[in-house]
């Protein structure tokens, strides 16, 4: 892809972004941090391109760097999506009557 | 050697649909109802976005083989160990992910989310090292093999800056969250000429990345890790909601440059949510505290509790003291009781006693609703969490500017751990510091009862509030979670 391509996706997503986001109720602005945390770790994207990379004879602190960011990462995929949705859940309507 | 692995054309279409699910799963969080699938929706893409790229970089080596002249194929030999310790790698990570969000209390989730923050940071800083030292393997290398594309310089000057500001920002945020560093705002001399400098040599240093020097990516990477630190260090605790909100932004657009860098469609349509969305969250923080984003940035303001108040001395006002049950008698008499939540009632952990109440009263024919500051709690949102973990439903909770004018015909107004955000000197007072704030009308209830801890100290913002000493008020001294739990005692009485 060229530049121009890839700045054409991140201008569209931008207002995509600000659009999707201001609709977001503001009940759930943590869980919206918190799972926003959790995709921003799509960068282990370029951390596992790094750690395939050694095979290739490429540079060995290069693969290890890689495989330290796929480790953080992952942390914060795993751990992002759990907290979400451990969040999610609690939020409950009316339906069940807690103390009748 | 091996040719360059450019990104296969093929692999764009995956990357762009996990980009798709990611705009899915913020989508989903219009409703509480629908918020749940936008999660599923979350971990689709990112599973599609991990599978997708270990398919198309697996380890391991392709040759082209021709045992015959004519018939040639490219055969391809998985290296076991990488892939191994690839696995290994997430197992890990993702098990410590696991344990540590099955763990956290709801009330250091701002902590949790700061603590992210800085390894999304970390992880964008290693991976902008890793291609800048094998730049082959990102397929960033120009086509003679000599050099890094220029644009892509660049954009990895602009990740690596990124990624570690967001890196030693959040983890001062973290510590200041966590309460290990104090809250109070630490203030050094010429702050703002130091930071100035700094982040103006940041973007000169990355205007200059593509003259081949050695040295310069590494200063851009040690002066981005100085300026998150100094920057976030003056800003105190009250102001907190906004810096997380900040550092949240910053982790998107850290995850957008390296997407730049790797031509990765969903890293840039995920950089790009991530990005405006926190930007949105740290605009509507400072609405609701009616600064502007500068002066949080500029930092200095509010630090721990009672830390301002000392000095001026107030003159001694009367004001009434109730008692438990006086407040569970005019609770029982109400026909609505609106209670304001605020970060004081977290602190206590009086969320479980107070949602008891609310349920004895609910029981008694009392309307009871919930009225949420956007700034009460330390992140946005932080107030809605915690009474949903006390298993308050979401149609009780309601939000600033829908709950507002509905004081005046309400019987009780219930204010627990929360000071600021119910000062009408935010609406009368030009002087008072903060002036413009929006504020809940809670003066114009009927019968205000007001839980403090003591007389003496006052909010983050360190301005005494003219509701404690209204004829209509009434002050129920003692800690927030033992005085809910001593009127639902009377309640049964």
């Amino acid at each position: 892809m060229d530049f121009i391509s890839i700045l054409s996706i991140f201008v569209m997503a931008c207002f995509v972004g600000y659009y999707v986001v201001w609709s977001v109720t503001p009940a759930l602005h943590t869980p919206l941090m918190a799972v926003t945390n959790a995709i921003s770790s799509v960068i282990i994207v370029g951390a596992l391109v790094a750690s395939a990379a050694g095979a290739l004879g490429g540079s060995a602190t290069s693969k290890w760097l890689g495989l330290v960011a796929v480790a953080l990462a992952s942390v914060n995929i795993f751990g992002g999506f759990a907290v979400t949705a451990r969040m999610l859940a609690m939020y409950k309507k009316k339906d069940r009557p807690a103390a009748k | 050697m091996h040719e360059a692995v450019a990104v296969n054309p093929w692999a764009m279409l995956p990357y762009l649909v996990s980009g798709i699910c990611f705009i899915l799963a913020l989508r989903g969080l219009s409703s509480p109802a629908s918020s749940r699938n936008g999660n599923r929706f979350g971990m689709a893409g990112m599973a599609l976005a991990i599978v997708t790229t270990l398919i198309t970089h697996a380890p391991g080596s392709s040759q082209r083989v021709c045992p015959i002249a004519a018939d040639c194929w490219t055969v391809f030999t998985v290296d076991w160990i990488s892939a191994i310790e690839i696995a290994g790698a997430i197992i890990i990570g993702g098990g410590i992910g696991i344990v540590t969000a099955r763990r956290i209390a709801m009330t250091a989730m701002p902590q949790l989310v700061a603590a992210f923050h800085s390894l999304v940071g970390l992880a964008a800083v290693l991976v902008a090292i890793a291609a800048y030292l094998n730049p082959q393997a990102f397929g960033i290398l120009q086509p003679d093999g000599r050099d890094i594309f220029q644009s892509s310089r660049i954009e990895m000057g602009l990740g690596i800056a990124i990624g570690a500001i967001t890196f030693s920002g959040s983890v001062i945020a973290f510590l200041k969250l966590n309460g290990t560093m104090g809250g109070k705002p630490i203030m050094l001399p010429g702050r703002h000429i130091i930071n100035l400098a700094t982040i103006a040599a940041i973007l000169i240093l990355v205007g200059l990345f593509h003259l081949d020097t050695p040295g310069l990516f590494w200063a851009i990477a040690i002066l981005s890790f100085a300026i998150g630190f100094l920057l976030i260090i003056p800003i105190g605790g009250a102001d907190m909601p906004v810096v997380v909100s900040m550092l949240n932004s910053y982790s998107g657009w850290a995850a957008a440059a390296m997407g730049f860098t790797l031509h990765n469609s969903a890293m840039i349509i995920t950089g790009a949510l991530v990005g405006s969305s926190g930007a949105i969250l740290s605009y509507i923080m400072c609405r609701a505290m009616n600064r502007s984003f500068i002066s949080v940035i500029a930092g200095g303001f509010g630090g721990d509790s009672g830390g301002a108040a000392g000095g001026e001395a107030k003159e001694q006002r009367p004001w009434k003291r109730g008692s438990a049950e006086d407040a569970a008698f005019l609770m029982s008499q109400a026909e609505q009781v609106i209670i304001v939540p605020g970060y004081g009632m977290a602190v206590a952990q009086a969320q479980h006693a107070l949602r008891e109440m609310g349920d004895v009263l609910k029981a008694q024919g009392v309307t009871v609703k919930y009225a949420i500051h956007p700034v009460a709690g330390r992140m946005p949102g932080h107030m809605n969490v915690l009474l949903a973990e006390a298993n308050v439903p979401y149609d009780e909770v309601f939000e600033l500017e829908d709950i507002n004018s509905e004081f005046a015909q309400t019987d009780v107004a219930f204010i627990i751990g929360a000071n600021d955000v119910v000062n009408p000197a935010a609406k009368t007072d030009k002087s008072s510091p903060i002036y413009g704030m929006p504020v809940f009308d809670v003066n114009k209830a009927k019968t205000v009862l007001f839980i403090k801890r003591s007389m003496g100290g006052v909010g983050y913002a360190g301005v005494d509030n003219d509701v404690f000493y209204q004829d209509n008020t009434m002050m129920l001294l003692a800690d927030a979670k033992k005085m809910v739990e001593e009127i639902v005692k009377a309640m049964a009485h």
